[in-house]
């Protein structure tokens, strides 16, 4: 089955690698450069799942987040959020804001495969 | 001889009386009888008339006699008495030679006392005799007894003093003012560190007796230490002692472990009493710095490098995909390449450059969490006026926290919640973060499993501390637009905000709301730390005697709320100083050539807190001073200006009274540099010239060599500005009791008194 997905990012270098990955898994991609654009993409396309970002110009991942969860329209997107930024503190405060699941920077491709196709099945 | 106008009196009115009495009674006598009995009573009268007045004059002398007799011994006897005994009472000593005359006659003093008077009198006057005796041989026992004293006292210092110097971590000891009564060399030379201009004043403007520390640290700061050592006192700590860190406005770094020192006249049972703190400083600057460095370039690294190495890694990944075509087989190429041009850069970058945007690790303190609750509480009450609750708190948690930071952090977001929203209630939570305990929240929390999102791995343990208020809807941006803005709470405003305070605990935080409950909250993750103090209780219950202290009587010495003008000239500190200039006429563009000054604390001359500087005039020296001040164009070339050297100067003045010779001509001096270097000398100002006419008013010379010689204090270095300082600052000491006799006891007093001299209206 066929899910929208949104990559935000800045960093073109793994957007490069996500894009393709998510395209190969058969979803439909849309790419978002900075976090302003990114809520912008969530609001008009309402993907199924966000892989965003923590550390993006405008507006951080975790802004992002906040602003998608007060938002009871967009409940059911689900987040995934991947960071450069490896403290535990990061980790907690992501999963205390409503993300999906939260992935530290490197992270194996086949992980992250694994862990959309999870969510996008619906399973935790 | 005085004449007793009374005794006279006395003397005569029994001749009055008797006059009075005859004349009375013959007139009576004259009105019973009839014209002819009259004529032949004159007729025998008459020639008798000497007779009668002989007699009138025998019986006025005898009766005067006798009542001067009766008034000697009734009247004039007591009243001496009553007179020697009032000097006997005030006097506050006796000679030893009066004794000793005593010791030979059994009347002793008493003998004063006795002379004439009735046998009551007599009497009384041999007992007021032996109760004086009595007095001064308790006041030579007590006056022993204090002698004795005093002298274990000074021994107990001397060995203090002894041990001070020898130690190697520098120590303070302030009264509850704040006030400085003890300090070591090693402090010194720290305070020296702090100072904002070392090189001219030797950090003496802020370390001294008598100065205050507050000049230094943080008044806020300090007492919110004690405060949370009264805490643990009330808890039953054995050693209570708190620790804080504070950079100083030279911008050095300090840790400060404060001690209490028990009120030792508290009684048994109030143990949080104090009279005073013991400061042990520890100037962390460059372990700070070197540490922070360390961390930053780690820091650097990783978390510059986790990026590049996720980019690689999905390059990688994709790269090892057999259905790629050729096409995106050469531009995943193209990100390993470029991502491994871009670490190597950034790793070249972190060694060349060391002084970019770091993140710190600032020292911090463990507290009991439930204590910084409480405290937060207290805080937020007592400055904003809204109810508080601390609604779950884990008693046993104990935290790794800048507590003066948080709290401003704390009572900073309450009061933009007061302010803003009008909240009336706010409660504070705080528990272990991640035992299992999660968040009844409306946002579903995934549970962990991805990466490294296991929330509460070991050694990584955190407390998660939350302020929680009910209702009001507010928009998530502006309740996070108060996490970067400097915190303010009333007038009270810090340069730090609420990301800054979280920064250094190296924590987190964030707004999150529970729609569930109508309730939102602030959370801050903060560092765990072990819970100490275990073994205080024990300690507690094996010392039941209270630690013992010096007795110092400074401690004693707390300030009073009065005007200066009120505070007694023998407990104010002074600053005596003298300036050498280039000529005497400062509008006619005359400068200061050296400033030099001492300190007076407790009326002692305080040698080693000087002030001694060499001023760059800025233009040439007049040679026909040279030989008066013996300051050479050489002397002072390359020394700093009078712009640098009078801010420090006025440091080393600050809160003291300012005491010159002739201090009109030093003031124009540094009045007319007010507007030039924006430093105002408005503390109370003495003259020694005025309190010497003052004091000898019918001297004829009061310049400074005359008045010293008149001492007899011996001038050395007279005419350098130190030299002439410290002949100043003897003579003041030397004038203080003279003013005392005249009944100048006050500021205030001394003042006035100089003002009304010949010599000041001849002057102003």
């Amino acid at each position: 089955m066929s899910y929208k997905v949104l990559i935000a990012d800045d960093e073109p270098n793994i957007v490069i690698s996500l894009e393709f990955l998510m395209k190969r898994e058969g979803h439909e991609v849309s790419i978002a450069r900075d976090g302003q654009q990114a809520l912008e993409a969530i609001r008009t396309e309402r993907p199924h799942l966000v892989l965003l970002d923590v550390m993006m110009p405008f507006k951080t991942g975790f802004e992002v987040l906040q602003a998608l969860r007060a938002d009871e329209a967009l409940a059911g997107t689900k987040v995934l959020m991947l960071t450069a930024k490896g403290r535990e503190t990061d980790t907690a405060k992501g999963l205390a804001l409503g993300a999906d699941a939260y992935m530290t920077k490197p992270f194996s491709t086949k992980e992250l495969a694994e862990r959309v196709r999870q969510l996008l099945a619906g399973q935790p | 001889m005085k004449i007793d106008k009374l005794e006279v009196a006395a003397a005569l009115a029994p001749a009055l009386v008797l006059g009075a009495l005859g004349l009375a009674l013959g007139g009576i006598f004259w009105g019973t009888l009839e014209g002819p009995e009259r004529e032949a009573l004159a007729a025998m009268l008459a020639p008798r008339a000497a007779l009668v007045f002989l007699a009138w004059m025998v019986a006025a002398i005898a009766g005067g006699v006798v009542a001067q007799r009766l008034y000697a011994a009734h009247v004039a006897a007591p009243k001496r008495l009553a007179e020697a005994a009032q000097a006997l009472a005030a006097s506050r000593t006796t000679s030893p030679a009066a004794r000793e005359h005593g010791a030979d006659d059994p009347q002793g003093e008493g003998r004063a006392l006795a002379g004439a008077g009735s046998a009551g009198t007599r009497a009384l006057a041999a007992v007021l005799g032996e109760l004086v005796r009595q007095r001064d041989a308790y006041r030579d026992d007590i006056d022993g007894q204090v002698r004795e004293a005093a002298r274990g006292i000074d021994q107990e210092r001397s060995r203090l003093a002894a041990l001070m110097s020898e130690l190697t971590q520098s120590v303070v000891v302030c009264n509850l003012d704040g006030r400085i009564l003890l300090y070591n060399n090693r402090a010194r030379v720290q305070f020296r560190a702090l100072s904002n201009a070392p090189a001219l004043s030797d950090g003496a403007e802020l370390i001294g007796l008598g100065r205050s520390v507050y000049t230094v640290f943080d008044r806020k700061l300090v007492a919110h230490a004690l405060e949370s050592i009264q805490q643990r006192l009330l808890r039953g700590a054995a050693q209570p002692s708190a620790q804080f860190v504070t950079a100083s406005r030279a911008g050095q770094l300090l840790r400060v472990q404060m001690a209490p020192v028990r009120d030792p006249s508290a009684d048994e049972g109030d143990v949080a009493r104090l009279s005073g703190f013991v400061l042990m400083l520890e100037n962390i600057t460059r372990d700070f710095e070197a540490d922070s460095e360390q961390d930053r370039l780690l820091h650097g690294l990783i978390e510059g490098s986790r990026s590049s190495l996720g980019n690689l890694q999905a390059a990688v990944d994709m790269l090892e995909l057999d259905d790629l075509d050729p096409a995106m087989h050469e531009r995943f190429l193209g990100v390993i390449r470029d991502e491994v041009r871009s670490m190597s850069g950034r790793i070249q970058a972190l060694t060349t450059n060391a002084s970019q945007g770091l993140k710190t690790r600032w020292p911090l303190e463990e507290m009991l969490g439930a204590d910084l609750v409480q405290a937060a509480q207290r805080r937020i009450e007592a400055q904003l006026g809204v109810r508080t609750a601390a609604s779950e708190v884990d008693q046993g948690l104990w935290l790794k926290v800048d507590s003066f930071a948080l709290l401003q952090a704390l009572g900073s977001l309450s009061s933009r919640l007061v302010d803003e929203f009008e909240i009336k209630l706010v409660q504070l939570r705080l528990r272990r973060d991640g035992g299992g305990a999660s968040v009844p929240g409306d946002t579903p929390a995934a549970e962990g499993g991805a990466g490294a999102a296991a929330p509460a791995e070991a050694g990584t343990e955190r407390a998660t501390l939350d302020l929680i208020w009910s209702g009001h809807n507010m928009s998530t941006e502006t309740v996070m637009s108060w996490e970067s803005s400097p915190m303010t709470i009333g007038t009270e405003t810090s340069p730090l905000s609420v990301r800054d305070v979280v920064e250094r605990h190296g924590g987190e935080f964030w707004f999150q709301r529970e729609r569930t409950r109508h309730e939102a909250f602030f959370r801050f993750l903060l560092p765990l730390a072990q819970p100490q103090e275990a073994l205080d209780a024990a300690l507690v219950l094996k010392s039941d005697s209270r630690p013992e202290y010096y007795d110092f009587d400074l401690f004693r010495a707390s300030e009073q709320a009065r005007e200066l003008d009120d505070r007694r000239l023998v407990e104010l500190a002074y600053t005596v100083f003298d300036t050498e200039t280039t000529g005497l006429d400062p509008s006619a563009g005359d400068e200061i050539l050296q400033i030099g000054a001492a300190r007076i604390v407790n009326t002692k001359l305080r040698r080693q807190e000087s002030f001694e500087q060499l001023v760059d005039p800025g233009r040439d020296i007049p040679p026909a001073g040279i030989p008066i001040h013996g300051i050479t164009p050489e002397m002072v070339a390359g020394k700093p200006r009078i712009g640098q050297v009078l801010p420090a100067f006025h440091a080393f003045a600050s809160d003291t009274v300012l005491v010159a010779h002739n201090a009109a001509f030093d003031m124009r001096f540094l009045q007319l540099k007010e507007e030039a270097t924006g430093v105002r000398f408005d503390q109370p100002l003495l003259d020694t010239l005025l309190l010497s006419a003052v004091v000898h008013p019918n001297q004829e010379s009061h310049q400074l060599e005359v008045i010293a010689e008149r001492f007899g204090i011996t001038v050395v270095g007279r005419h350098t500005a130190l030299g002439d300082a410290m002949v100043t600052a003897e003579v003041f000491l030397k004038l203080l009791p003279l003013l005392a006799d005249k009944g100048i006891h006050t500021l205030g007093q001394a003042r006035e008194a100089a003002q009304k001299t010949y010599y000041a209206r001849l002057k102003y």
